[in-house]
C-alpha cells in the first residue's frame, strides 16, 4: 500500500512540474510579454526598459526557475491589471470557489448515491423512474437556465433565499444546488449501473448464503464494491468544480476564481492567468491522487498492480 | 424410523419467460438423513442448481417455488419467514458454489469473510472467530493458515479459494452442506482432492451432504444415495449400490455407459453424449420427458408414467424394469 502511494505521489509530482512549466510558457506563447505589457503606443526604449525590469531578457529556464521558486512561496507576481500581488487577489476569490465546490460535490454525492442505490435495488420502480427523470432533466437543462429558475422561484417569488452575493451561508444554497445538480446525473447513473452489476455477482449470493441480512448485503457487500468507480468520477468532478464554474459564479454574482480567470483572460492579465492555471491544475492533480489512494484503499486488487 | 433431516415432496419451480412458463423443476421427491451423502447427477440444464438454490431459499425473485413438503429438521421451508431462513442459512445449512473465482468478495480479506460467517450467527468475540477461521483453514488443508487471514481473494488460486469457501461453509458446523459442482471450475488434479476433503469432513462432522457432480467415479466412492436428474425430474433415485448395479431408468443406463473406461474410451471423448435433444420445458409437459432420446420409447410413453418403487429405489418408466433386462451388456 505504501509503495503504491509513493509511486502515485511521484507520478503526481512529475505531472505537477510539467503542468507548471506549460503554464509558465503561456507567457511566451502569447507573444512578446514586454511589448504586451507596454501597450501599443509605447516606444522601443520603453519596451526594452520593461523587458529588463521584469527580467524577460534572461534565459527562459532561469525565468521559469525564478517564477516557480516564488510561486512555491506563494508569490505569483503582480497583476498587470490591478497592480496588486496576484496571490492576495486570488486568495479571496479562491475561498468562494472552494466553498462552492465542496458544497456542490457534497450535495451531488448525498443525493446521487442514495438515489442510485435505491434505483438499483428496485429497478423499474417508481423511484427508479423518478431518478431517471431527474438525471435526464439534469443533463438536458443548461445550468444558467436552471439557476435562473431557482432565482425566480426561491429568491424573487417566495423570497426565501438571497438571489446573489456571498455575504452569508444562505447565499450559497442556490449556487450549491445548481452546481451539484450538474454533477449529479453521472454519479447517479454510475452508482446504479455499478450496484446492478455487483448485485448479480456470485459473492452477493455467497453473502446471502451465509445468512447476512439484506441491509448488510446491500451496504457492506454490494455498495462497498459498486462505489469504487464513483470515487474516481467524483474526484474528477471535484477537480472541475474547484476550477470554478464560470456559469454558476456569474449567475449568482459570486466573485470566485472561475470568474476571475475568465476576466483575466479577457484583460490579458498574464500573471493572474498563469497563477490560476497553475492552481487549478494542482487541485486537479491533488484530487486525482487522492482518488487513487482512496481507490486503492477500497479495492485491494489495485494495490498490487 | 427417525425423521429425515431433509424431506422434499413434489417440488416445482416455474420461471416466467417471454414465450410462456418454463417448468424448470417438475415435482421432485427425496429424503436425506443426517450424515448421509446424496449425489445428484444429470446433464447441464437439468435443474440441479435451481433445486439446491430452492432449498437454501436463494432463488431469484422471478422464480416461483411450490412444494407439497420441503422440510429441514421439521421446519417447513416453503412457509418459513425471511428471518427464519436467514438463521438457517450459513448456520444449519450451508452451500458451496461452482465458481470459486467469483464467489468471494474481492474487497475483504479471507479472515474477514470467514469470521463473518461465524459472527452472523454466534455471539463470539472477533478473536474467537479468528481462531475458528484458522482452525478450519488448517482442516481444509491450507498451510500457513494464520498468514492467509490477511490475504485477499485475488491473491489465491482457484483451488485455494474453493478450500476457503468450504472452510467458510463449515464455520458454524452446519447439519447440511450443499456443494453444487464444487470442482467443475478447477484443475483436474485438484478436483479429486477437494471432493475427497468434502467427503471426509462430512463424515467427520456427521453432516448431511448434497453433492452435485458430473463425476460418476466420485459418486461411486462417496455417495450413500444417488438421484438422477433429467429435464427437471428425478427420473431415478436410490441407494448407490442399486443405481450402479441395477440402473433401471434408460437415462441412468445411458449416463453410466458414458463413463470413460481406461483403454476403451477414446481420449477427449465427450462425457454424457446420449444422442437426441432435450425437450423444451416451456408450457405443458406431458408423458415421459426422456422419450425424445429413449431407445425403448413407444407410443404409450406419451401418457402418464407410473412411479415404480422398490424400497428406497424409485424410477419412472412405463416398463416395470425400465427395459433393463433387454440391455445385456450392462447387466453382466
Ligand atoms: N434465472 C433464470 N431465469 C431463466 N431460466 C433459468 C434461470 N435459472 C436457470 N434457468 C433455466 O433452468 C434450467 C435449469 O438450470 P440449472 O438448475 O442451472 O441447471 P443445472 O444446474 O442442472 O445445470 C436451465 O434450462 C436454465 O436455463
Ligand atoms: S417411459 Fe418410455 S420413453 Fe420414458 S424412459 Fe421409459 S421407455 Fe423410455
Ligand atoms: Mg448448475
Amino acid at each position: 500500500m505504501l509503495q503504491f502511494i509513493l509511486k502515485r505521489l511521484g507520478l503526481a509530482i512529475l505531472v505537477a512540474f510539467t503542468v507548471s512549466f506549460i503554464s509558465f510558457s503561456l507567457l511566451f506563447l502569447s507573444g512578446d510579454p514586454a511589448a504586451a505589457l507596454a501597450g501599443e503606443t509605447a516606444s522601443g526604449e520603453d519596451v526594452e526598459a520593461l523587458r529588463r525590469l521584469y527580467g524577460f531578457d534572461r534565459p527562459m529556464l532561469v525565468q521559469y526557475g525564478d517564477w516557480l521558486f516564488s510561486a512555491l512561496q506563494g508569490d505569483f507576481g503582480e497583476s498587470y491589471y490591478f497592480r496588486l500581488p496576484v496571490a492576495s487577489l486570488i486568495a479571496d476569490r479562491l475561498s468562494v470557489t472552494m466553498i462552492l465546490g465542496v458544497c456542490g460535490i457534497t450535495f451531488a454525492l448525498l443525493t446521487a448515491v442514495p438515489l442510485g442505490v435505491v434505483a438499483a435495488i428496485r429497478p423499474n420502480s417508481i423511484i427508479d423512474r423518478i431518478a431517471l427523470f431527474i438525471s435526464v432533466a439534469g443533463q438536458a437543462m443548461p445550468s444558467f437556465w436552471f439557476g435562473l429558475i431557482l432565482i425566480v422561484v426561491f429568491a424573487i417569488q417566495l423570497g426565501w433565499l438571497p438571489p446573489s452575493g456571498t455575504a452569508t451561508w444562505r447565499h450559497f444554497i442556490l449556487p450549491t444546488i445548481v452546481l451539484g445538480y450538474y454533477a449529479m446525473p453521472a454519479i447517479m447513473r454510475l452508482t446504479r449501473a455499478g450496484m446492478l452489476d455487483v448485485l448479480s455477482s456470485d459473492y452477493i449470493r455467497t453473502a446471502r448464503a451465509k445468512g447476512a441480512n439484506e441491509t448488510r448485503v446491500m451496504f457492506r457487500h454490494a455498495l462497498r464494491n459498486a462505489i469504487i468507480p464513483v470515487v474516481s468520477l467524483a474526484a474528477v468532478q471535484m477537480g472541475f468544480m474547484l476550477g470554478g464554474s464560470i456559469v454558476v459564479e456569474s449567475i449568482f454574482a459570486l466573485h470566485g476564481a472561475g470568474y476571475l480567470a475568465w476576466e483575466s483572460i479577457a484583460r490579458n492579465d498574464l500573471p493572474t492567468v498563469q497563477a490560476l492555471i497553475l492552481i487549478f491544475s494542482m487541485f486537479y492533480i491533488v484530487f486525482t491522487f487522492l482518488a487513487d489512494v482512496l481507490n486503492a484503499w477500497l479495492d485491494p486488487r489495485m494495490r498490487t498492480s | 424410523m427417525t425423521e429425515p433431516l431433509l424431506s422434499v415432496r413434489n417440488l416445482r419451480l416455474d420461471i416466467p419467460t417471454g414465450s410462456g412458463t418454463l417448468h424448470a423443476v417438475r415435482g421432485i421427491d427425496f429424503d436425506l438423513n443426517r450424515g448421509e451423502t446424496l449425489c445428484i447427477v444429470g446433464e447441464s440444464g437439468s435443474g440441479k442448481s435451481l433445486t439446491s438454490l430452492a432449498l437454501m431459499g436463494l432463488l431469484g425473485k422471478s422464480i416461483k417455488r411450490n412444494a407439497d413438503r420441503m422440510t429441514f429438521d421439521g421446519i417447513e421451508l416453503t412457509t418459513a419467514s425471511q428471518g427464519q431462513m436467514r438463521r438457517l442459512r450459513g448456520a444449519r445449512m450451508a452451500m458451496i458454489f461452482q465458481e470459486p473465482m467469483t464467489s468471494l468478495n474481492p474487497a475483504y480479506t479471507i479472515g474477514d469473510q470467514l469470521a463473518e460467517a461465524l459472527l452472523l450467527h454466534r455471539k463470539v468475540s472477533r478473536q474467537q472467530a479468528r481462531d475458528r477461521a484458522i482452525e478450519l483453514l488448517e482442516k481444509v488443508g491450507i498451510t500457513a493458515a494464520e498468514s492467509r487471514l490477511s490475504q485477499y481473494p485475488h491473491q489465491l488460486s482457484g483451488g485455494l479459494r474453493q478450500r476457503v469457501m468450504i472452510a467458510m461453509a463449515l464455520m458454524c458446523e452446519p447439519e447440511l452442506i450443499i456443494a453444487d459442482e464444487p470442482t467443475t471450475a478447477l484443475d483436474v488434479t485438484i478436483q479429486a482432492q477437494i471432493l475427497r476433503l468434502l467427503h471426509d469432513l462430512g463424515r467427520e462432522m456427521n453432516m448431511a451432504v448434497i453433492l452435485i457432480t458430473h463425476d460418476l467415479g466420485v459418486v461411486a466412492r462417496v455417495a450413500d444415495k444417488v438421484a438422477v436428474m433429467y429435464a427437471g425430474e428425478l427420473v431415478e433415485t436410490g441407494p448407490v449400490r442399486d443405481i450402479f448395479n441395477a440402473p433401471s431408468h434408460p437415462y441412468t443406463r445411458g449416463l453410466l455407459r458414458c463413463i470413460p473406461l481406461p483403454g476403451k474410451t477414446d481420449r477427449g471423448a465427450k462425457l454424457g453424449t446420449i444422442p437426441g435433444i432435450v425437450p423444451s420445458l416451456v408450457g405443458e409437459v406431458e408423458g415421459c420427458v426422456f422419450r425424445t432420446r429413449c431407445p425403448h420409447a413407444v407410443a404409450e410413453c406419451r401418457g402418464d408414467i407410473p412411479k415404480r418403487e422398490d424400497g428406497n429405489h424409485a424410477f419412472r418408466c412405463i416398463f416395470p424394469d425400465g427395459k433393463r433386462h433387454s440391455e445385456k451388456e450392462l447387466t453382466v
